[in-house]
């Protein structure tokens, strides 16, 4: 048997079958669901790690199925596709830990964590996806499997929010859907390959190409939550917090994004994109939702709220350095895809934390949480740190990537600003949050306690997952010229764009 | 391996005629007769695909004189999608008429239907295809009428009134055919139908005729209030098998036997009311505020997508374009026949339990019956047309071939009628969500749930991952 063939397969595997398994427990059978879960999770992991192994030494692992003629389900590994797939599978796991102790008790657990695996399943798919026919079936997969974990708690807000994502979703779908296939009618299947494939079409079909291009942008940009089509989001958290958190990390944003750096490397080219004038396109909707996130994030007083407008704005960096020519912003754009990830869950965690143990929703309310909870405030701050740039944390070295990619590609004059604005901005609307929690004295009550402090500020398995991923920030950040640091394998990512 | 043509009629002939003799052993013959029927056509399919298209001469005598049995890959693939659908509705309409009584009457006429619909589909002459046509449309009026109550009977009656009317147009266009050319075997005419009035006649009464059964748009009046009124495992059986058929029909006149004679403008006819089924359809069901009522329009506007095909493979010439526009056809329509079929049975089980079917009162029950549900949500997919279902990859030919052809107005109208679906289908998920505190589950019957689940996976997972051989089958057909 050749095992080359069915990693990709199993990675896949490792969640979504304990995650149709999860379905048919009995809600009362505790102990073994967790075990599943956590199985699937550190299994998982232990793959992605020989998968990182093989692609760094260019081993090929490729799954193919036929599902009709010209149309092959392709899960494939390259350098890109790795990235994605470790961070969701880091992420997950620690997720996975985080909901366990947040729905303690809470109803229809075996549901929640069945579509939370499907929704991995589907995410990590999707960064397999090795052509665009792929990408499409678990981009609609993804709408689908995350769609009862926003509506899990049945209120009507609940169901609001996920009619809302799920008209915005599925109809960027549906754009999507035109474009692949309109790319496909007139290229044939379309694989993708490092350094993009498009550049051999004939001319006449280039003002094809470019409209295709506008329509897949739109359809990524849905989910994405480029500036205007954003409107899902910040009603998108109403979920439960583990999945906020996981949405707005790893999955359904950083779905769009992945895509967006998929569909300009790996299909078109980023010369032939720059060529045909999309490049600007890109760069322009990225600065307009950088500003505009920001800007909206500064008037939120909703912890969650205020999280959701910067995840808005902070994603699209990855559209800004996917939208500068050249290897330096290639760097910045990737890296902080995973650097985004990991300090946006460090938050949400945490906004989760305060949450259930205070419950506390609003920043208002925030007054001197942290000496009550110092631990996820101590979390939250190095995240949000790392969010305005602040040097070591991870944050800052996607900013001076970009800002290094910018010069090269002497696109300083408008990228600098945007990048400068925004860091003031992030700095406006996360250093309040800062003083509130650890300069001004507590209110003589918390709007409401769930959890007494005792041995930790609140329970352990909500303490600790912010608590890691906060590290992991740092340590991204700290050990950036590190082997197989995010840093060292976005800079591989980019040696094998360029084909440098 | 040309006997089991024979079979797949005989067995279940011989089956209802048995149920009727001896009710008392009914639900055994049912089932062997069921089950056997399906090993047929299994066989059936599986030696189309290795040895292709099969004959059979009913005694011997060739066409012409007797009667004979045809299959290739389209009907092949039909006839097991029916046997794959009749069988866990089968298993279903046990639980679901509790009482013997019911059933005694049930089983003859149940059995009685799914022998005209293989006789229609292994027909190959226009005089039996009506024969059986008429067999199918009064075995659907009967089963139609078995709800009882004011509303079911008048639903089946204009039903009735409307198949005959159907059958006399397709019965017209035939008398034309066999005045114009002396014969009534498809693959004969096939080879000397020359475009002219004669043919172009004949064609536009048959079709006209087929249109009205198979309630394209706007012909689709009667189709919600019979099949909304039917028993559940009627109304699957109805909206997904028995409009199949004649739209089989549609198919084989327009894209074998009269395929010179079809124009461009006639199929953009097809296609205009195909997008005015999609459309209209898909509102109604959006607007719907019974779930049974809901599915009904669902399937005027699913229909309506199988017509949006004709344009598309009028303009494309022969070749792998063609064959990938034409395996997607069929492909929709299979996924559309389980899913379709599922749901309804999906939707009886919420009936029976919650004693109703308004779409506003269901708040709670995903927390009830959630295998019901789940199953409700996949044939949801696979009528929006989502992955992992047959109906995506359908879909995907049915754009790339509007895309390919610059027929961009099907192609918006596919996309438009797919979000509307979307919004339908959620609009019913969004209240089983919506929570309600119901301590208890409500037990179910495990024969009650399970047909309609495994129908609905079959059409959202099974037809999307292994939908491949479909091509595969059909390259020699159409």
């Amino acid at each position: 048997m050749n095992w080359d063939a069915w990693l990709p397969l199993a990675i896949v595997a490792s969640s979504l079958l304990p995650g149709l398994v999860i379905f048919f427990m009995r809600e009362g059978s505790h102990g073994l669901r967790t075990v599943l879960n956590l199985t699937g999770a550190v299994l998982k992991l232990v793959l992605v790690g020989v998968m990182i192994w093989g692609v760094f030494h260019e081993h090929v692992y490729e799954t193919r199925w036929t599902l009709a003629p010209g149309l092959d389900l392709v899960l494939h590994a390259d350098t890109l596709s790795v990235l994605f797939v470790t961070l969701s599978t880091v992420l997950w796991l620690v997720t996975t830990v985080y909901a366990i102790g947040y729905l303690e008790n809470a109803p229809h657990r075996s549901r929640f964590f069945g579509f939370f695996s499907l929704c991995v399943s589907a995410t990590v798919g999707l960064a397999l996806a090795g052509n665009m026919f792929t990408f499409v079936i678990f981009y609609e997969l993804l709408t689908l499997a995350t769609y009862p974990l926003v509506a899990h708690r049945g209120t009507p807000e609940a169901v609001r929010g996920a009619r809302i994502y799920l008209a915005y979703t599925l109809g960027g779908g549906a754009v999507l859907l035109l474009g692949a296939v309109w790319l496909q009618v007139i290229a044939g299947p379309v694989t993708f390959v490092e350094g993009g494939i498009l550049d051999r079409l004939p001319v006449e079909v280039h003002p094809q190409l470019r409209v295709i291009f506008l329509l897949m942008l739109i359809g990524l940009g849905v989910k994405a939550a480029l500036v205007p089509l954003h409107g899902w989001l910040p009603q998108a958290m109403v979920a439960p917090a583990p999945v906020s958190a996981l949405l707005h990390a790893v999955a359904v944003v950083k779905a769009g994004a992945f895509g967006i750096v998929r569909l300009v490397y790996d299909v078109y080219g980023v010369h032939f994109a720059g060529q045909l004038g999309l490049l600007a396109v890109l760069g322009t909707a990225a600065a307009i939702t950088i500003i505009y996130g920001s800007v909206m994030a500064l008037f939120q007083d909703n912890l969650k709220k205020r999280l959701a407008y910067s995840t808005v704005s902070q994603v699209s960096y990855i559209a800004l350095g996917t939208a500068i020519l050249g290897p330096l912003g290639t760097i910045g754009g990737v890296v902080h895809l995973v650097h985004q990830g990991v300090m946006k869950i460090t938050m949400f965690f945490s906004a989760g934390n305060y949450a259930e143990t205070l419950g506390i929703h609003k920043v208002s309310e925030m007054n001197g949480v942290g000496r009550r909870m110092p631990a996820t405030t101590l979390a939250f701050s190095v995240a949000a740190l790392g969010m305005i740039g602040i040097p070591p944390v991870a944050g800052f070295v996607s900013k001076w990537y970009l800002g290094l990619g910018a010069i090269e590609a002497g696109m300083a004059g408008w990228v600098m600003p945007v990048l400068i604005a925004s860091s003031v901005l992030n700095a406006a609307y996360f250093l309040p949050i800062l003083y509130r929690a650890w300069f001004r004295t507590a209110a003589p009550a918390w709007p409401a306690e769930h959890i007494a402090a005792g041995r930790f500020e609140t329970s352990g398995s909500l303490l600790w997952p912010p608590v890691v991923t906060a590290m992991l920030a740092l340590a991204a950040g700290l050990f950036a010229a590190a082997p197989y640091s995010p840093l060292e394998w976005a800079i591989l990512i980019a040696q094998r764009e360029y084909a440098l | 391996m040309s006997d089991t043509l024979i079979w797949l009629v005989a067995i279940p002939l011989a089956g209802a005629l048995t149920t009727l003799l001896l009710p008392r052993i009914a639900d055994a013959v049912v089932m062997a007769a069921g089950l056997a029927t399906a090993i047929a056509a299994g066989t059936l399919l599986y030696g189309v695909g290795t040895q292709g298209a099969m004959i059979y001469e009913i005694g011997g005598w060739s066409a012409g004189l007797g009667i004979a049995l045809r299959a290739d890959g389209l009907s092949a693939l039909l006839l097991m999608m029916i046997a794959l659908v009749m069988l866990p509705a089968s298993v279903y309409s046990r639980t679901y008429f509790s009482k013997a009584a019911e059933r005694a009457r049930f089983w003859p006429l149940w059995l009685l239907l799914w022998t005209a619909l293989n006789a229609l589909l292994l027909s190959g002459d226009l005089f039996n295809l009506y024969v059986t046509l008429e067999l199918l449309g009064l075995g659907a009026v009967a089963l139609a009428a078995l709800g009882g109550g004011r509303a079911a009977v008048e639903a089946a009656l204009r039903y009735l009134l409307v198949g005959l009317l159907g059958s006399m147009m397709f019965l017209a266009g035939v008398s034309l055919i066999y005045a114009g050319y002396g014969t009534l075997d498809m693959t004969a005419l096939a080879r000397i139908v020359e475009p002219g009035p004669v043919a172009g006649t004949a064609l536009a009464m048959m079709t006209a005729g087929l249109l009205l059964k198979s309630a394209l748009f706007p012909l689709h009046f009667w189709l919600p209030p019979a099949h909304g009124s039917a028993p559940a495992p009627v109304s699957a059986v109805l909206s997904a098998l028995v409009v199949k058929a004649a739209f089989y029909l549609v198919l084989r006149l327009w894209l074998e036997v009269f395929a010179d004679a079809v124009t461009p403008a006639a199929a953009n006819l097809l296609g205009v009311l195909g997008a005015g089924a999609v459309l209209w359809g898909s509102w109604r069901a959006l607007r719907a505020e019974r779930l049974k009522l809901l599915a009904a329009y669902s399937t005027v506007a699913q229909l309506g997508y199988l017509f949006l095909f004709f344009p598309l493979l009028q303009a494309l010439p022969p070749g792998p374009a063609r064959e990938l526009a034409v395996g997607g056809l069929v492909l929709l329509a299979l996924t559309h026949g389980f899913a379709k079929a599922g749901l309804f049975l999906a939707i009886g089980i919420v009936q029976h339990h919650s004693g109703h079917d308004t779409i506003r009162e269901l708040d709670g029950t995903a927390q009830r019956l959630p295998a019901t549900t789940f199953a409700m949500a996949l044939g949801g997919v696979a009528l929006i047309g989502l992955p992992p279902s047959g109906a995506f990859l359908g879909k995907w030919q049915l754009l790339a071939g509007a895309v390919a052809t610059g027929q961009w107005l099907w192609a918006a109208v596919t996309l438009i009628g797919s979000l509307l679906a979307a919004a339908y289908i959620f609009r019913v998920l969004g209240h089983a969500f919506g929570h309600q505190a119901y301590p208890n589950r409500a037990v179910t019957v495990a024969s009650e749930e399970w047909p309609a689940l495994l129908l609905t996976t079959m059409a959202a997972v099974v037809l999307g991952l292994a939908g491949a051989p479909v091509w595969r089958l059909l390259e020699n057909g159409l």
